[in-house]
């Protein structure tokens, strides 16, 4: 089915029914407990989930197949969302076309960007790459305010001219981004027992759009195309001296990761729409290349594992604070779990940081494959274990080997 | 005319700047070939010094002083600093006015052991890794330490003022026979000046004319031959590691009085920076210091009205521009020598 072997198959399945059972998945705990707050089910969240996980996976076929770190991307992603924003302020509120001008502005955008950039290679390319964001942030933060809406950000107006639309409600108020009369922000909600669970018309919409994102993805990795990219990682000087020009690939490469992260600006804008120069600045490249080197860079789960994983616990720990720790240890004695609610207090709230940034030190020290290898790690240890015990039985019995 | 001067003068401050810190950077990067994305940190570590040290000479202790009374009759609680107490009310008010420039003092060995740490701890076993590894890696050190940085000291930025004898500014337009008034220039942005100029003349002084000096460039321009040669050249490297990430300290230090030290201000400078070290050339360190004052003054040309009314948002943007333009005109930057990461 879809032209994938078995194994791609079952990793498109196992991603699919993640993401489609996500609110139930993300909400395992009953709504009034005190497990609630490690509950991710809610439509904001899990919009963030896949939204990063698109951004992440275009990354991706960047950097985990051509090798090329580009420290620049969420430049693509700011271009995205202002692109949708004016898209919404002028045509309409239908997020389609919206996403479709998103896409198309970051790809011509990721397009003279690499073209320019893609001349260097290691960290000249990163260099370039910062450079042309940052260049980009600072104008979008000052002389091209009329644009970008500059520091307040970009946002919709109640006499926007929507030519294919209302400016306004009949309440007066500004109409909400839609798919045809589903407004992204509508969410019904299913109650069973003491568990909420919320289905979201936005996060659906993303959803189905990381499926097909990720589904491009898988292709681009077993085709040719994804062969020669990696032939690129692995010595790109040999594939020259072979009479091949690697430039038009790894151009195809930053575009095709411009116009993913342009995707997920636009859905970003789609399902709130505003857009900030923020989104733009290099620290929001860094997180991009934290989330693919965390979930494992060149594996095609990975980048959504790790947006997930630095969405999921970005969210989590910033609500745990120290009157929850002292629940959690209020079982110690009582001078103990002091210390032991001191010693953690740096790491949570605000702290999230800093473990963000000790993990991911810790990943790239030990784990430069990311989670992806640390599961393969596991599975191998396991594997080995049972071998083992099999091996030292059939050992006895053939020893001619 | 003024104008330019003024221009000129108030890029040498920012330049100096950008200059030492290029500078520790291509040191790590001419010695270790290790891209350092924790050197704006360094830096910051550096600026933090100089608040730490002005905390400990402002410790105070509380006496009951009978000579004054409060509006109630009371005597007064008056906070007392130790020093007061060690050197006399005189001489402790000069110190802790001093503040700053004592942090050098302070900072360098606690920049060297930091550096030397660094090195041992975590970028030795880096060498082998692809570039990108070293990137992420310090990356990630940069974040911890910045967050630490700010769990400690808190978000906002801390005032450090310079000492009262170097406030104010200095009429330079008068000097030169221009009209009172046109170019003033605050003293401790020259101090500033001098002091990365003595810095930097040090450092070059240094690898030109000790033996020390001498076996490190050895080393840079070819490692294993010197290693060959029987010289424990690591030894040498990670020395060179403390002396850069000193560098970098001890920009941050003076920096302090100039703008207010908050965590994060390292990596505003370290993005600029690695920029400079790019045009600069790649390893070479007296590209580093071209590049640094080059681009500081260029900034601050770009920031001219005039400028700005001709092509707006040219100030913002300058820096970037002249550094896409070099790379792809020179790619091995102004100075870069042939065969240093050209991969």
């Amino acid at each position: 089915m879809f032209n994938l072997n078995k194994k791609d198959l079952s990793l498109l399945i196992i991603v699919a029914v993640l993401t489609l059972f996500a609110p139930f998945i993300l909400n395992p705990f009953p709504a009034g407990s005190a497990m609630a707050q490690f509950n991710a089910g809610y439509p904001d969240l899990m919009q963030r989930f896949v939204i990063f996980g698109i951004f992440a996976i275009g990354f991706n076929i960047l950097f985990g197949l051509t090798g090329y770190l580009s420290f620049g991307h969420a430049a693509f992603l700011g271009v995205g969302s202002y692109a949708a924003v004016w898209m919404f302020k002028l045509l309409s509120m239908n997020v389609i076309p919206a996403i479709l001008l998103a896409v198309i502005v970051s790809g011509l955008f990721s397009l003279l960007i690499g073209f320019v950039s893609l001349r260097r290679s290691g960290i000249y390319f990163s260099i370039l790459t910062l450079a042309f964001a940052q260049m980009m942030f600072a104008l979008a933060y000052s002389v091209l305010t009329p644009i970008t809406g500059g520091e307040t950000g970009l946002q919709l107006a109640l006499n926007d001219p929507r030519i294919l639309g209302v400016s306004q409600t009949a309440e007066g108020n500004i109409p909400v981004p839609g798919l045809f009369g589903l407004e992204m922000r509508d969410s019904a909600d299913l109650v069973i027992g003491g568990w909420v669970f919320t289905f979201n018309v936005g996060y659906y919409f993303c959803a189905l759009v990381l499926l097909a994102s990720f589904y491009l993805s898988i292709r681009i990795f077993r085709s040719p195309f994804g062969m020669m990219l990696r032939a690129v990682k692995s010595n790109q000087q040999r594939m020259n001296y072979t009479g091949l020009n690697t430039r038009p690939y790894t151009l195809a490469a930053f575009v095709i990761s411009g116009m993913y992260a342009g995707l997920a600006g636009g859905l970003m804008a789609s399902m709130d729409p505003l857009a900030g120069a923020e989104r733009m600045q290099w620290t929001a490249s860094g997180e991009v290349v934290l989330m693919t080197i965390l979930g494992g860079a060149g594996t095609l789960i990975g980048p959504v594992l790790g947006a997930g994983f630095i969405k999921y616990f970005e969210n989590i720990f910033s609500k745990i604070n120290d009157n929850v720790l002292h629940s959690w240890f209020s079982f110690l004695p009582d001078g103990l779990e002091d210390a032991v609610v001191f010693i953690i207090h740096p790491f949570i709230g605000k702290g999230w940081h800093l473990t963000l940034g000790i993990l991911f030190m810790l990943v790239v020290i030990f784990l430069p494959g990311g989670l992806v290898e640390g599961g393969q790690r596991i599975r191998g240890w396991l594997k080995n274990r049972k071998t083992k015990d099999n091996g030292s039985a059939s050992h006895e019995t053939n020893p001619a080997e | 005319m003024d104008a330019i001067i003024l221009q000129i003068l108030n890029g040498l401050d920012k330049g100096s700047a950008y200059a030492l810190i290029a500078l520790g950077l291509t040191l790590i990067f001419g010695t270790l070939g290790v891209v350092n994305f924790a050197h704006g940190a360094l830096f910051m570590i550096g600026a933090f010094c100089a608040v730490t040290l002005s905390r400990i000479l402002t410790l105070s202790h509380t006496i009951i002083d009978e000579t004054q009374k409060d509006f109630l009759g009371n005597p007064l609680k008056v906070e007392v600093p130790y020093v007061h107490d060690l050197f006399g009310q005189a001489t402790g008010d000069a110190i802790i006015d001093w503040a700053v420039p004592l942090s050098v003092l302070f900072a360098i060995p606690i920049m060297i052991l930091v550096g030397v740490v660094m090195e041992r701890g975590l970028i030795k076993h880096f060498y082998k890794r692809p570039h990108a590894d070293q990137i992420l890696v310090t990356f990630g050190l940069a974040i911890v330490l910045q967050e630490v940085i700010k769990y400690f000291y808190g978000a906002n930025p801390i005032p450090t003022p310079a000492p009262a004898a170097f406030k104010g500014s200095l009429d330079f337009g008068a000097m030169l026979g221009f009209d009172p008034n046109l170019i003033i220039y605050p003293y401790w942005r020259i101090i500033y000046f001098g002091f990365a100029a003595v810095i930097i003349g040090g450092v070059f002084a240094f690898l030109q004319f000790t033996t020390f000096g001498m076996v490190v460039r050895a080393g840079m321009a070819d490692r294993e031959t010197v290693g060959l040669l029987g010289i424990n050249i690591d030894k040498r490297f990670t020395i060179m590691f403390g002396i850069a990430a000193a560098v970098a300290g001890l920009a941050g230090v003076m920096y302090t009085p100039i703008n207010s030290p908050n965590y994060h201000m390292g990596m505003d400078f370290l993005v600029l920076s690695f920029v400079v070290v790019v045009v600069g050339g790649m390893g070479s360190l007296p590209g580093a210091v071209l590049a640094g004052f080059l681009l500081g003054v260029l900034e601050s040309f770009a920031s001219m009205r005039e400028v700005i009314d001709i092509i707006p948002g040219i100030n913002q943007i300058i820096i970037y521009l002249v550094a896409i333009i070099i790379l792809l005109t020179r790619p091995r930057g102004l100075m870069g020598r042939k065969g240093v990461m050209e991969d």
